[in-house]
């Protein structure tokens, strides 16, 4: 598993695709957001968890399609299905290399980019903490829709149809505990919650992932 | 007689819905390699699919010990940004091997090991992709047309591996055109079809 983790994260710096592509989304809505929303401080400071939570979790989907569908088309998910690493497993370590190149890198610029929006001090702690909480759960069930989708030509398109409901528990607590906490009220339900969903998708989807790739390699 | 690595009773196996073979009965030995021969689409690469475990058979039984089997399709399954060195070593890694060093002087490629996969040429790339079997130390090898784009020298290399793998006691299935001069049975998959009449039948009962 610490190989394939390995694997994935070397080819995702090498390719430059995934890691560089996904940041650079996430700083351009929220550079471009104040353009299109006007440069009103109060406005911005309302919208601003909203915005970072929406522009994270797009840019996590912009990488979801190539997740299996690289390894589907130059063989190796066929090889690694016949070797000695059970599927969940292997669904489980794409995901958490997923996180580690798009979640992650996500969670550590979403404070510089909060002060662009003129988000209220008090809001970055329970920022960098939901992210941190809430971004696994969208590479898992990102990995989910990439199992379903893998044997489609073109199936990115299908697969952010089939994630994004499954996003939106997750965006909305996400939010309303970053939006909370500028309140400057109490942030603990939402944030649990946010946890809870994570701690459920990764105990979940990494079988019914599995079961879907078997269904697809055949 | 040893018991046989791998055995299949009657098993019947199909692509998109269609029975392409069926009574498919073969036992394969330490030692011995079976050559499938039969025109393009008469179910070679399913019933090598249905045998790496892909997926499942219609009917009948395969037995074969738990994780014996290295599968190896018409993709080599390369990354094209990493090296020789690190493709090699990652599929070791996975298959709980070390030694790359045996593998990569079998296939000629330990000039090649720092260069990225996508600078390779087709042969090359398909030398790697076979150069895989040798580090995932399995024992019954299951090989998809694994020729394909080598030349005669490489094919020769091919050869040699393959008999060093059956002396080891390893056992092979090979689907190829072409003859390799290997000690080899030959069972001709187009005798498994299933008769025009069966067919009917089968569809009739879906209609």
């Amino acid at each position: 598993m610490i190989r394939l983790l390995q694997r994935d994260i070397r080819l995702a710096i090498r390719s430059g695709g995934g890691f560089g592509l996904a940041l650079a989304f996430f700083l351009m809505v929220v550079v471009l957001v104040p353009f299109g929303v006007g440069p009103e401080r109060e406005i911005l400071a309302r919208i601003a968890p909203g915005v970072l939570w929406v522009g994270a979790l797009l840019a996590c989907l912009l990488s979801l399609d190539r997740l299996f569908a690289t390894d589907y088309e130059d063989g190796s998910l066929e090889l690694l299905a016949t070797a000695p690493l059970p599927l969940e497993s292997l669904v489980l370590t794409k995901a958490v290399a997923h996180w580690l190149t798009t979640g992650l890198p996500l969670t550590l610029v979403a404070p510089v980019l909060g002060v662009l929006l003129n988000l209220p001090v008090a809001a970055y702690g329970a920022l960098t903490l939901t992210l941190a909480l809430g971004t696994p759960a969208l590479s898992m069930l990102g990995a989910f829709g990439a199992s379903l989708t893998v044997g489609l030509k073109r199936g990115g398109l299908l697969l952010s149809l089939l994630v994004l409901p499954l996003y939106v528990p997750t965006l909305i607590f996400g939010a309303d505990a970053v939006r909370r906490a500028a309140e400057g009220l109490e942030t603990t339900t939402p944030v649990l919650l946010v946890a809870a969903i994570t701690l459920g998708t990764l105990a979940v989807l990494p079988f019914a992932a599995a079961a879907a790739l078997r269904v697809n390699l055949r | 007689m040893t018991t046989p690595l791998l055995s299949l009773k009657s098993v019947a196996c199909s692509r998109g819905g269609f029975t392409v073979l069926q009574d498919v009965s073969l036992t394969l030995s330490p030692g011995q390699a079976l050559v499938l021969k039969g025109p393009n689409g008469s179910g070679k690469t399913t019933l090598l699919r249905t045998i790496a475990g892909l997926q499942p058979a219609e009917r009948g039984d395969i037995d074969a010990a738990s994780e014996s089997i290295a599968y190896a399709a018409h993709a080599d399954g390369l990354k094209a940004a990493l090296t020789v060195e690190e493709n090699l070593t990652f599929w070791a890694a996975l298959f709980g091997t070390h030694d790359i060093e045996a593998a990569l002087n079998a296939f000629d490629l330990a000039g090649l090991r720092g260069r990225r996969a996508h600078a390779l040429s087709a042969g090359q790339k398909r030398r790697l992709g076979l150069a895989r079997l040798l580090v995932t130390g399995r024992k019954v090898w299951a090989l998809d047309e694994p020729t394909v784009s080598l030349d005669t020298r490489a094919v020769a290399m091919f050869a040699d591996v393959v008999r060093g793998h059956l002396t080891a006691g390893g056992a092979a299935l090979l689907a190829t055109h072409i003859d390799l001069g290997l000690d080899a049975e030959t069972l001709d998959v187009s005798q498994f079809k299933p008769s025009e009449a069966q067919l009917g039948a089968f569809d009739e009962s879906f209609l």
